[in-house]
């Protein structure tokens, strides 16, 4: 329905445009000087179409469902129910509608349903009169309006920009739904478990917290040592750890290689296809790493005596580090290539060696821009999900050894909420938590290492 | 005094060459990190275009199927074909025991009823007669006849008994068991069978939520860049709005999965586990990119383009809109591709807002649950049955290839219709 009548809609957005420019046509061939191109005219029109749509559009969608559920409960009121309860007949009215009710069904309810689809009914067909006769009117008072010296480039050109405008906005309002997702869930779950026992208690195990039944009291006792994120936030900076281990000589290596000695052709194959390891998704990494690299370290391990977990951290990190390189290889390559030759050529007028000028002139030049590059890296690995999810354990283990398995806020986060989640409930909160302190880590770590290279790059424009 | 000079150069020369080579094993270390990873997927996951069948005689017994003279098209819907499925498997052994015939049953996949009934109602005159009928062989019986599976493992760490390997070998020599083209991998859902698990729900649903994220993110982003490149005024707000793209672009997906979780499934109340709302999580994960992308196409619009516009009298919004942007969508779209190239891949958001649910049918429209091809590999790889193990690679292999045949296409419309400016 609402489908058919935005398509209409748009149609009458097109004959709006076409009557505007006839409109344009008809006045320049009585030899007036029009102020505008007729398609202006045109564009005019449908904006006058456009508008009153959509205002009618949005205040029905926000005003429809609160109004006819008044107008439902208000059959209730006067009963003694009490706000949930009332809550609750309306959520049963709608789904007994719907034809989605599994329950008793009373009469009362049955009643209230029916009335539901009446309302409903009637909401729709007066949204499609109102907006119709709506669209019709400013169309026809703005048609009338327009004459030879009416202005019509300029607010049409005015409006496009608000277009424009709104559309740049999408990038704060995603931030901010980010920190509005986060921080309401994040504020419950500090009421639940002290700040304190989150960031410094070294037992993390939130199978312990099952969903509670919410008419009981929140015992917070219930969950002392349950949600300490020590253990968490160590495997979290370990595994990244161990990723840079990997990453960093291989990656910045390679850059070097890239920058300084390799030929044109070798530079030509060599760095698309290092960066075709940054174009593998992650899961396929998780894949490689949980069915190839971890039973082969174990096997590795075995015969030389160590023991090794399956999902040992080493196999997520090492796995990782691959993932990363090519990050940090092309970062690393752009900011060498930007150093000024100038630099170079003094080095070698003084007769150092290639080597010698990379190591003592170039790489204290670029290193700004080399530690941005690593900084980004080690955020990606921080929030690097699959990976280890798939070969790291899924048990928070306080440990240091690379041979044992551990886990991270990544994989905290994906353990919590896969399947059905409970909002309310503080495991579910906990999985906001973690994800509100890894967007607040990688966060920091972003803007600094934005931050560094593009004073980088300003120093040498 | 000179000797010694000599052998500090010569020292000098030799750590030149060692950090020389120290370069070059860097790439080639991370070339050959790339050569193992795509053997590896190939060679586990090649076998899993081909699939195992067996054939078995199988007489239609009218009888057995409770079915009366002349049938019409409705009886034959209706019939049982469960016993003559079961029968034509035991005969395969006329001395076998009860086990043995619930062994020989476990041969072939669970679906092998249907196939027979297939047969009958692709040709209803086989009532009473015997015909060979292909039957999907079981999936370790697959795995078996690929070579995957080691027979020499003891009886009881096999999931397939000597019996049924004995009579597996006398079907093999008898020329019963073919390997064909698998093409129930891509026409089949997920199932909890790995012989019968195909890609088609996962891959309906990458395609859907795909949709979505370009209906979203294109036009938002392409709107975006081209306010902030052509019209915004320097003051702090647009260096805000700068800031924030820049960083959205580097949030570890994860967090989107949280917002679409919080925000879309939790306020919006959409629908769980459906393109949709997967398309929407990605359109906001790939708007900074396609944002970043198609600001770097039109800074490199030269100016002169502009000036010319506006020197003919032309206003601001017409030169954007008649000559820049025009001009910028080679880049921008290629960009875009890319874009969504990595959104196609990514899976933990997916996984968050529910895309992870056991769907056994194929969706058909973004409202409907489903998984995509990233969260199909996850599912899969998670399972711990053998077949699966192939099939993730299969389905690896399916997901590559439409990732290199995207950035194929970006890199041909970037250098095909880019105009090189000098």
């Amino acid at each position: 329905m609402n489908l058919i009548l935005f398509t209409f809609i748009v149609l009458l957005g097109f004959t709006s445009y076409y009557f505007g420019r006839k409109k344009a046509y008809t006045i320049q061939s009585t030899k007036k000087r029009l102020t505008a191109l007729p398609q202006f005219y045109g564009y005019y029109l449908a904006i006058w179409c456009a508008i009153p749509a959509f205002i009618i559009f949005s205040l029905w969608a926000i005003f429809e469902p609160t109004i006819v559920k008044l107008l439902i409960l208000s059959d209730y009121s006067n009963q003694g129910y009490l706000d949930d309860e009332l809550n609750l007949i309306y959520e049963k009215t709608k789904a007994l509608s719907r034809g989605q009710f599994t329950g008793e069904i009373t009469p009362f309810i049955e009643a209230s349903a029916e009335k539901y689809l009446s309302l409903r009914s009637i909401a729709q067909s007066s949204k499609v009169v109102i907006v119709l006769s709506a669209i019709i009117a400013s169309v026809a008072y703005a048609y009338k309006r327009i004459s030879s010296n009416s202005r019509t480039r300029e607010p049409v050109e005015k409006f496009l920009n608000a277009v424009l405008f709104t559309a740049s906005l999408a990038a704060i309002l995603t931030t901010v739904g980010i920190v509005f997702s986060l921080i309401f869930q994040t504020i419950d779950f500090f009421k639940v478990i002290p700040l304190f026992d989150f960031v410094f208690g070294t037992h993390w195990y939130p199978a312990k917290a099952f969903v509670r039944d919410s008419s009981e009291a929140l015992d917070p006792t219930m969950y002392s040592d349950t949600f300490g994120a020590v253990p968490i936030f160590a495997g979290t900076f370990f595994i990244a750890f161990i990723a840079m281990c990997v990453a960093i000589p291989i990656g910045l290596m390679s850059g070097i290689y890239l920058a300084e000695y390799a030929s044109t052709k070798v530079r030509q194959y060599a760095k698309p296809l290092i960066e075709i390891l940054a174009g593998i998704p992650t899961v396929v990494y998780g894949f490689f790493a949980a069915l190839t690299v971890g039973p082969f370290l174990k096997e590795l391990g075995t015969s030389m005596g160590l023991e090794v977990s399956a999902e040992s951290a080493l196999a997520a990190g090492g796995v990782m580090g691959i993932m990363i390189i090519p990050f940090i290889s092309s970062l690393s390559d752009d900011v060498i290539t930007s150093v000024p030759q100038s630099l170079r050529d003094g080095s070698y007028a003084m007769g150092a060696t290639k080597s010698e000028t990379i190591k003592r002139v170039i790489f204290p030049a670029a290193l700004p821009g080399i530690v941005g590059s690593i900084l980004l890296g080690v955020s990606r690995a921080i929030g690097e999900t699959m990976i280890v999810v798939m070969a790291s354990g899924l048990a928070a283990n306080l440990t240091l050894n690379p041979l044992e398995s551990t886990s991270t806020i990544t994989a905290q986060i994906v353990v919590i909420l896969i399947g059905d989640q409970a909002f309310g409930d503080p495991k579910t909160q906990a999985a906001f938590a973690l994800g509100m302190s890894l967007f607040l880590v990688t966060l920091c770590l972003n803007i600094v290492a934005l931050r560094v290279v593009k004073k980088y790059r300003e120093k040498y424009e | 005094m000179n000797k010694n000079k000599e052998q500090l150069l010569n020292k000098r020369y030799k750590a030149e060459q060692r950090f020389r080579l120290y370069g070059l094993s860097a790439i080639f270390m991370a070339l050959l990190f790339l050569t193992i990873f795509i053997f590896k997927i190939f060679s586990t996951g090649y076998s899993a275009f081909q699939k195992t069948w067996l054939i078995v005689p199988v007489t239609f017994d009218a009888e057995l199927m409770m079915l009366d003279q002349n049938p019409s098209k409705e009886d034959l819907q209706d019939a049982d074909y469960y016993d003559i499925a079961l029968k034509s498997m035991a005969d395969l052994d006329p001395n076998a025991n009860e086990d043995q015939e619930n062994e020989l049953k476990r041969m072939v996949s669970y679906f092998f009823e249907k196939e027979i009934k297939n047969e009958l109602l692709n040709d209803p005159n086989l009532i009473g007669k015997t015909k060979e009928v292909y039957l999907t062989a079981s999936d370790d019986l697959d795995q078996v006849f690929k070579g995957n599976y080691p027979r020499d493992l003891p009886e009881d760490q096999r999931r397939v008994s000597d019996y049924q390997l004995k009579i597996f070998d006398q079907l093999v020599a008898n020329g019963k068991v073919e390997s064909k083209f698998n093409i129930s991998f891509f026409t089949n859902a997920d199932s909890r069978e790995a012989e019968l698990a195909g890609i088609a729900s996962s891959f309906m649903g990458s395609i859907f939520s795909i949709l979505v994220c370009l209906m979203i993110a294109f036009p938002v982003a392409v709107l975006a860049a081209i306010y902030l490149e052509e019209f915004a005024p320097k003051n702090r707000f647009t260096d805000f709005i700068e800031v924030n793209i820049n960083n959205l672009a580097a949030v570890p997906s994860i967090v989107f999965g949280l917002l679409g979780l919080g925000v879309l499934l939790a306020i919006f109340q959409l629908p769980r586990s459906t393109p949709l709302v997967g398309g929407i999580t990605l359109s906001l994960m790939t708007l900074p990119t396609i944002i970043i992308a198609a600001r770097a196409s039109l800074k490199a619009v030269p100016p002169s383009i502009r000036e010319a516009a506006l020197a003919m009298g032309a206003s601001r919004m017409q030169t954007t809109m008649h000559h820049t942007v025009p001009l910028s969508m080679p880049g921008t779209l290629s960009g875009t591709i890319i874009g969504l190239a990595q959104a196609l891949g990514e899976t933990a958001p997916l996984i968050l807002i529910g895309m992870v649910a056991f769907v056994n049918t194929i969706p058909g429209s973004p409202m409907d649950p489903a998984a995509s091809l990233p969260v199909q590999i996850y599912i899969w790889a998670e399972s711990a049955e053998r077949g699966f193990v192939e099939k993730v690679s299969a389905c690896i292999m399916v997901l590559l290839g439409f990732l290199i045949i995207m950035n194929l296409f970006a890199q041909i419309i970037r250098h095909k219709f880019e105009k090189k400016w000098s």
